[in-house]
């Protein structure tokens, strides 16, 4: 928390210091504040519209009423969501998918990056263009998924980590962030006699613990939301992520609203089970993410740095 | 396999720099000095080299035909056959159309956003607040797109809140997601919604950077708040909106087609289907690998060509640029 003192340092900065508000311009910061309150409750409306609708008892969903605050209270669909063996299969899935995936990522990513941080590397220019080229073009979908197909990755977990291990996004924020790096220590540390891996692994890697935790929420919800792959590459319903359950349940509600409104109950039924599964899906990112948000801003900004 | 490749790219600017044998020698000293660093790379690259660049030789089935289980570069070359099969295709233009339509319509919605939210954001006097608007105007970034699709799909739906409010209103409710004219609206707004919070990161970094003397300067020529921010701040953050709008222009091309696929169904084709969708139905769905591929390759290389252009034309009037 900032103290009163950086505050108004932080004001002078901005030019505010001796400065008398207009009244227009006391009348815009109120009217600012009010619009950016609505700004706030039109980015969370939706998430709590679900919350409510996942609480609430069908008939009052079926007739529209619920709102923000859930009607007719019950965890019924929690129970119903919850006992479906192939939501647990997916979860577990998704679990796995993510921890191998995010670990492939990272170890890739800063693999590739740490010799690209070294600007008088011989070669390093190449190494980056050869990366970066793939940012402005790439093979499209179907060559990706004939090289994924020809590889026999197909209905294996390696179909859904591997063809996406780096981002080269991510590895350009990466290799910003190393060679930010005081230069004084690796040099310290190779001359106490540490071998560039131990120089990676003992002072590379501990100093840059706030990029990795951002490069870890970044990879994470990548990996975690993925569905596309999944459904090209698993066919195998016990191998499938969450999101591809996800996918099906809003997949046939769609389809059943496909002949007007005739079949309006069925639908009800599967507005609520699928704001459970979405609230559950949810959760684990909405739990994490306030303890990584001070990180993410500052990775983002990294990868903003200009070459 | 890496070094061999780095060893390679060294020995070029030593050979064209004729009769600097000394120079050479350096470097092949210090190649071997860094040969650590280089096995660093060998995975990483073996990777691009599968994963990236491989799949891009791979686009020459495009211009061969295809077999199933035969190689994946096809049997024999066409020529241009698909491409002409593409432009000759009924649903060519307006699949064409569709895309650069709703790229253009989600550009020029979703850009702007994200400089006015951080503006707005800026004139907070209280930290607290703001921060607070920022950490619940990242969130919806976080959001999967299956989960968006399954927002939109509950919101528009007849008791969703969006047809409750029509219902106050007096109207009758709409079924938004069967009706290809609110397509592109529908897609247009949950865009910005997913996008325009998280956008908004990069523009108060550079809002933080504008020099405060010029502000006092204004102040004493008499502006008002509008007037700095008209003259000073928007000047100010001017180079990091180019950049992001280079950036956007170049990948005018890539509608989230993750989004559209969950979004649309035959009723809503006529206004839905982009490009990129179209690929996925033609090739995935129905098998037409080649043709596919071809209309993939059309669209890749318009986008490389837009994202040249916009580079092109920033550097010329500006002074940023991306490469």
């Amino acid at each position: 928390m900032p103290s009163i003192s950086a505050v108004k340092t932080a004001k002078r900065e901005k030019g505010y210091s001796g400065m008398k508000p207009t009244k227009g311009y006391r009348v815009f910061q109120v009217f600012n504040v009010i619009l950016l309150l609505l700004v706030v409750m039109i980015t969370l409306y939706p998430v709590l519209y679900l919350v409510a609708q996942s609480f609430s008892a069908q008939k009052y969903i079926y007739a529209g009423e619920v709102t923000l605050i859930p009607k007719g209270f019950n965890v019924d669909t929690y129970k119903i969501v919850m006992a479906d063996q192939q939501f647990w299969i997916g979860y577990g899935n998704t679990v796995l998918y993510t921890v191998v995936g995010t670990a492939i990522n990272l170890a890739m990513t800063m693999m590739f990056a740490y010799p690209l941080s070294k600007k008088n590397l011989i070669g390093n220019r190449f190494f980056t263009l050869f990366a970066v080229f793939t940012m402005y073009f790439g093979g499209g979908l179907i060559p990706n998924y004939l090289l994924v197909n020809s590889l026999h990755m197909k209905n294996t977990i390696w179909a859904i980590v591997i063809p996406g291990a780096i981002s080269t996004f991510n590895l350009l924020i990466m290799k910003t962030s190393f060679e930010q790096l005081p230069k004084e220590l690796e040099e310290a540390a190779a001359v106490d006699g540490l071998s560039t891996y131990g120089i990676f692994f003992r002072i590379v890697i501990p100093l840059s613990s706030a990029i990795i935790a951002t490069m870890v929420l970044f990879y994470a919800v990548g990996n975690w939301n993925n569905w596309f792959g999944p459904m090209l590459y698993l066919d195998d319903k016990n191998l499938q992520p969450v999101t591809l359950y996800l996918r099906n349940l809003i997949a046939g509600a769609s389809a059943t609203s496909g002949g007007v409104q005739d079949d309006m109950e069925a639908q009800q039924i599967a507005s609520n089970i699928k704001s459970t599964t979405m609230v559950l899906t949810v959760l684990p990112i909405v739990c994490i993410y306030p303890f990584l948000q001070k990180y993410f801003v500052s990775g983002v900004l990294l990868g903003a740095v200009k070459e | 396999m890496a070094q061999s490749v780095a060893a390679g790219r060294v020995q070029k600017p030593a050979g064209r720099a004729r009769g600097s044998g000394p120079d050479r020698k350096q470097k092949w000293k210090r190649i071997r000095k860094d040969w650590q660093l280089y096995t660093f790379l060998v995975i990483p690259v073996v990777y691009f080299l599968i994963f990236k660049y491989l799949p891009m030789v791979g686009n020459v089935i495009a211009f061969r035909k295809y077999v199933p289980a035969k190689s994946i570069f096809g049997v024999k070359w066409v020529g241009l056959k698909y491409f002409n099969m593409f432009i000759q295709d009924p649903s060519f233009w307006h699949i064409f159309l569709n895309t650069i339509t709703l790229s253009v319509e989600t550009l020029i919605f979703t850009f702007p956003a994200p400089i006015i939210l951080a503006l707005l954001l800026n004139e907070l006097r209280n930290l607290k607040f703001k921060s607070f608007v920022q950490t619940a105007s990242y969130l919806p970034h976080f959001v999967s797109t299956v989960m968006l699709v399954g927002i939109i799909f509950e919101f528009t739906a007849s008791s969703g809140p969006i047809n409750s409010l029509v219902k106050a209103m007096g109207g009758s409710a709409v079924s938004f997601m069967q009706d290809p004219k609110y397509f592109h609206s529908v897609y247009i707004i949950s865009r910005v919604w997913q996008s325009t919070g998280w956008g908004t990161i990069m523009y108060l970094a550079a809002l933080t950077a504008v020099n405060p003397d010029l502000y006092e300067a204004a102040r004493i020529d008499g502006a008002n708040r509008w007037k700095q921010t008209l003259h000073v701040t928007l000047p100010g953050i001017r180079p990091t909106i180019v950049t992001l709008l280079v950036l956007s222009i170049g990948s005018i091309m890539g509608v989230s087609f993750e989004q559209i696929i969950l979004m649309y169904n035959p009723s809503t084709y006529e206004t839905a289907d982009v490009i990129s969708s179209y690929v996925y139905r033609i090739g995935l769905t129905q098998n037409s690998y080649s043709y596919a591929a071809a209309i993939g390759l059309f669209e890749s290389i318009i986008g490389l060509i837009l994202v040249s252009l916009a580079n092109y034309l920033s550097r010329k009037l500006t002074d940023s640029s991306l490469w």
